[in-house]
């Protein structure tokens, strides 16, 4: 029989996590001691003892409100806070993270890796590597949760979302669907692999057939026939994609884009959802239909590849200054600043990101 | 009952039980107390449907593969808990059954504002609950009681718009009965009941009329589009036709957050009626109290995003959600701390009621902080969607306000029926409820942090034995809910006949006769002292 009372902790930040949960459940306790006390002593002390007992009403006190007002409220502050720093640096991998591409459908998970390994429900990654997971999904909201990492992000369709995690525990751990999503939401689960990197590298070399994604991209790119437009080192129809992922994209009506993963991602799906400057509306298709979320990713990674031809399928890093903290992702200077100050203070603290 | 008949003391008195007979005296009555009585048949019966789905949760959770039901057969029973118990017994259930019976004895009214307009929302309710049974009988729904989008308006072969009918027209019963409430409130409060003599549990009323008057509306404009989409296909939630499922989520929760207020309110004005009856003392900190109702309802309508932690949400968007989180625990807090220090020297008696009462601090006390948990942002990505949730949620609604409604029962029974229960008996099933809860729902706070994801058919092995647990409590639970339904029953017609007060309670309700009698009062009462006031002379301050 087993009785597991504690889930296993497979990373730094799963760590973290439980140390907050220690804490809530501590000051919970205690708050919980202290008031179920106080009534069992009152209830005990003051119980009626004569049917004719009439006690004294105490009004109120203005100084016990505000005390017990003020003393809850500081001490769930500190819940805020060091639930919002978790959170905060949770949000926003490092640079160096590695990728994995991951297609949610009723009810699978489909798992991609720029090397061109494909494996369902099951994710191998090597301890003490940052991975950054690029969430998709072809129909409904999934949520992809893994207990042992203390990490869940939701897997919204017509979005595209990141979650991020640094193993530091080789083991095999529990994933699961967390978000309702139809008959076999329960069935929808896995299994993460955190592996040495030795095996990891073992793994890796026995997967891959049919190439790299970028390569499996590429052939994508020539089946829907984009390369009649798109050409890639002169000026076509339609705009070059040599040097574009990362770039920022002047539309006409003078604004501009950052050319990443949701924008390469709509301007498949919705061409006329932003026309570059100097382009026509309706020159372009829509894909819609044509074109899985895989393969969506796998022409995402090639695009990319282009921007970067030294390296193809190697990860992104630094294409822009926002880039530097979530490649792909455009963070609000504000953002970039708080995500850096919390990264530096995390690390004087001697934590672990 | 030959021999119960020549006591003088159980000749029938007319009252309003007893003032017309027939169906149609039912039917069409526009007294308050028989509509109050309506609604408290109506609920307690999808009460009950609500609870055999719960037991065949619970059966099917006893071992860990799916074996008892398919799993679209379970997703459906889940989904019908769900919105029975929520939309059809707990947002209508203080309010319009104590509510309804209360509210007027306990300003000094007559009736409601609008007595017509009270009779049509128990119709509307009907109207509602019979297309939520319909949808139920012609095979179920299983999009969970949330109707996320784009499962329920694009993916889910089931009976989504009946059922979603359903609410929404049920949601006009609730809009109904605050507009009444408001209003009555406000204009018929007998003279000398001024806003600080309020009983508190009219006050809690009056704070969930706002918000159901303020709220529903949202929900139904969310649901009314949720059908739109599924039988026109115009793009709003699914983005494969050009729509925004997150979107949905936000509309929902703007509503359903705030509803949560409406389910705990009416029954945090319950306990302060049971605890200063029950220690025969005066409120502690009555305006506090009073004001941290309105509080709840006002920062309730600006936490909604907290269920959206891990949505893809703005981090900042986040934090503000997080931090407004920790501003609404404040005013329950308050409350639970003012009802703990009306206990302070006060004369404690352990009659049914109260010990409901002082379940119901327990209980609501775990569920407020361990809601907390929930709304602190690192937490919340871990726990949200495990059975951490669930047991949250039901330590708040069931261990809150169940409890709370209890309570109500035990103690308004015999203003309501004229008889007592088998005291014994109450007590009895107070501690049977307490027990089973907790043995139901705290080893779910264990399951959610080992990460069982909730709405799960089949689970993982070594998640049984806390499941075994859960479903073990769920039977002395529910044995704790059917042995009051029979001693009530038998009261009815074997119970001692309760007098007008057998509380010893202050509140206008106990000066008027058990049974009321049609008007309630036999004239206007003139209200000269504040509420609770159990000792009239000499009182000291603190502080």
């Amino acid at each position: 029989m087993q009785l597991p009372l504690w889930p296993e902790a497979a990373s730094a930040v799963a760590t973290d996590v439980d140390h907050l949960y220690i804490y809530l459940s501590v000051v919970s306790i205690v708050m919980s001691v202290l008031i179920f006390g106080t009534i069992f002593v009152f209830a005990i002390k003051y119980r009626r003892r004569s049917p004719d007992e009439i006690p004294q009403p105490i009004h109120g006190s203005l100084r016990l409100e505000i005390t017990w007002s003020v003393i809850p409220f500081l001490i769930m502050l500190t819940f805020f806070w060091w639930g919002a720093k978790i959170y905060f640096l949770n949000a926003v991998p490092p640079p160096n993270a590695m990728d994995v591409y991951v297609v949610a459908k009723q009810w699978m998970w489909k798992l991609q890796y720029p090397g061109g390994q494909r494996e369902i429900n099951e994710l191998h990654v090597p301890v003490g590597q940052p991975v950054r997971l690029t969430l998709a999904s072809e129909d409904v909201i999934h949520s992809f949760f893994i207990p042992a990492l203390r990490i869940k992000h939701d897997v919204v369709p017509g979005h595209y979302d990141t979650m991020w995690f640094t193993a530091n525990k080789p083991g095999h751990y529990h994933l699961f669907c967390a978000e309702y999503c139809g008959t076999e939401h329960s069935g929808m689960i896995g299994w993460v692999d955190i592996m040495t990197p030795a095996d990891y590298a073992n793994w890796l070399a026995g997967g891959a057939s049919g190439g790299t994604m970028s390569q499996q991209g590429e052939r994508v790119f020539e089946q829907l026939g984009c390369a009649t437009c798109h050409l890639l080192d002169r000026q076509g129809t339609s705009p070059s994609l040599r040097g574009l992922y990362g770039s920022r994209v002047q539309l006409t009506g003078g604004q501009t884009v950052l050319a990443d993963d949701a924008y390469i991602r709509e301007s498949i799906l919705n061409p006329n959802a932003k026309i570059v400057a100097g382009y026509r509306a309706n020159s372009m298709p829509s894909y819609q239909g044509q074109i899985s979320e895989e393969g969506i990713l796998q022409l995402i990674v090639y695009i990319k590849s282009l921007a970067t031809p030294n390296a193809p399928g190697a990860p992104t890093a630094a294409l822009t200054p926002g880039a530097a903290l979530i490649p792909g992702v455009a963070l609000h200077p504000a953002v970039a600043q708080t995500v850096s100050a919390l990264r530096r203070v995390n690390q004087r603290d001697g934590g672990t990101q | 009952m030959s021999t119960a008949l020549q006591d003088p003391q159980t000749i029938e008195t007319p009252n309003y039980l007893n003032a017309e007979y027939g169906w149609k005296s039912w039917l069409f009555t526009t007294d308050h107390k028989r509509i109050a009585v309506l609604y408290l048949i109506s609920i307690s019966v999808m009460f009950a449907l609500g609870g055999v789905f719960a037991m065949l949760i619970r059966l099917e959770l006893l071992t860990p593969p799916g074996d008892l039901f398919t799993s679209d057969t379970y997703n459906k029973i889940f989904t019908m808990h769900g919105i029975v118990m929520i939309f059809f017994f707990l947002i209508p259930s203080i309010p319009a059954t104590f509510g309804n019976f209360l509210v007027p004895m306990m300003i000094g009214a007559k009736d409601l504002a609008f007595p017509r307009i009270n009779l049509l929302s128990w119709y509307i309710y009907i109207a509602g609950a019979l297309f939520a049974l319909a949808a139920i009988v012609m095979g179920g729904v299983d999009t969970g009681w949330t109707f996320y989008t784009p499962f329920s308006t694009t993916y889910s072969n089931t009976f989504v718009i009946t059922a979603a009918v359903g609410v929404f027209v049920a949601g006009f019963s609730s809009i109904l009965t605050g507009l009444n409430f408001i209003v009555t409130i406000h204009k018929m409060r007998a003279p000398g009941m001024t806003w600080g003599r309020l009983p508190l549990f009219v006050w809690a009323n009056y704070a969930t009329a706002l918000i159901q008057v303020l709220g529903t509306p949202v929900v139904a404009i969310t649901l009314a589009l949720v059908g739109l989409e599924r039988a026109f296909h115009i793009g709003i939630f699914d983005p494969a036709i050009g729509g925004d499922p997150i979107l949905f989520q936000h509309m929902f929760w703007f509503y359903s957050h705030p509803a949560v207020y409406i389910m705990i309110l009416p029954g945090m004005g319950v306990i302060s009626e049971l605890v200063t009856c029950f220690s025969r003392k005066g409120i502690f900190g009555y305006s506090f109290i009073a004001g941290s109702s309105l509080g709840i309802a006002i920062i309730g309508f600006l936490v909604w995003g907290h269920h959206m932690f891990v949505t893809g949400m703005s981090m900042y968007a986040g934090l503000y959600f997080s931090l407004l989180t920790m501003f609404v625990a404040v005013p329950s807090a308050i409350k639970v701390f003012n009802w703990t220090a009306t206990m302070f020297r006060g004369s404690i008696s352990y009659d049914t009621p109260m010990l409901y009462a002082f379940g119901f601090i327990g209980l609501f006390t775990i569920g407020g902080l361990t809601g907390l948990f929930l709304g602190t942002l690192g937490m919340d990505v871990h726990l949200t969607d495990t059975y951490f949730v669930v047991a949250h949620f039901h330590y708040v609604m069931v261990g809150g306000m169940v409890v709370a409604y209890l309570g109500a029962m035990h103690f308004w029974w015999p203003k309501i029926t004229g008889r007592m229960y088998p005291e014994g008996w109450g007590k009895f099933s107070a501690l049977l409820v307490f027990v089973g809860f907790n043995l139901t729902f705290f080893p779910q706070f264990i399951l959610g942090y080992l990460g069982q994801p909730r709405r799960y058919h089949a689970y993982a092995p070594e998640f049984q034995v806390l499941n075994v647990m859960s479903s073990a409590g769920a039977s002395v639970l529910g044995l704790g809910f059917l042995i009051p339904l029979i001693y009530f029953l038998w009261s009815l017609k074997y119970g001692k006949k309760a007098g007008n007060n057998p509380w010893g309670a202050k509140g206008l309700e106990w000066t008027t006769q058990s049974p009321p009698t049609t008007f309630n009062f036999d004239e206007t009462p003139i209200v000269t002292e504040e509420a609770y006031a159990y000792a009239k002379h000499e009182e000291t301050h603190v502080g």
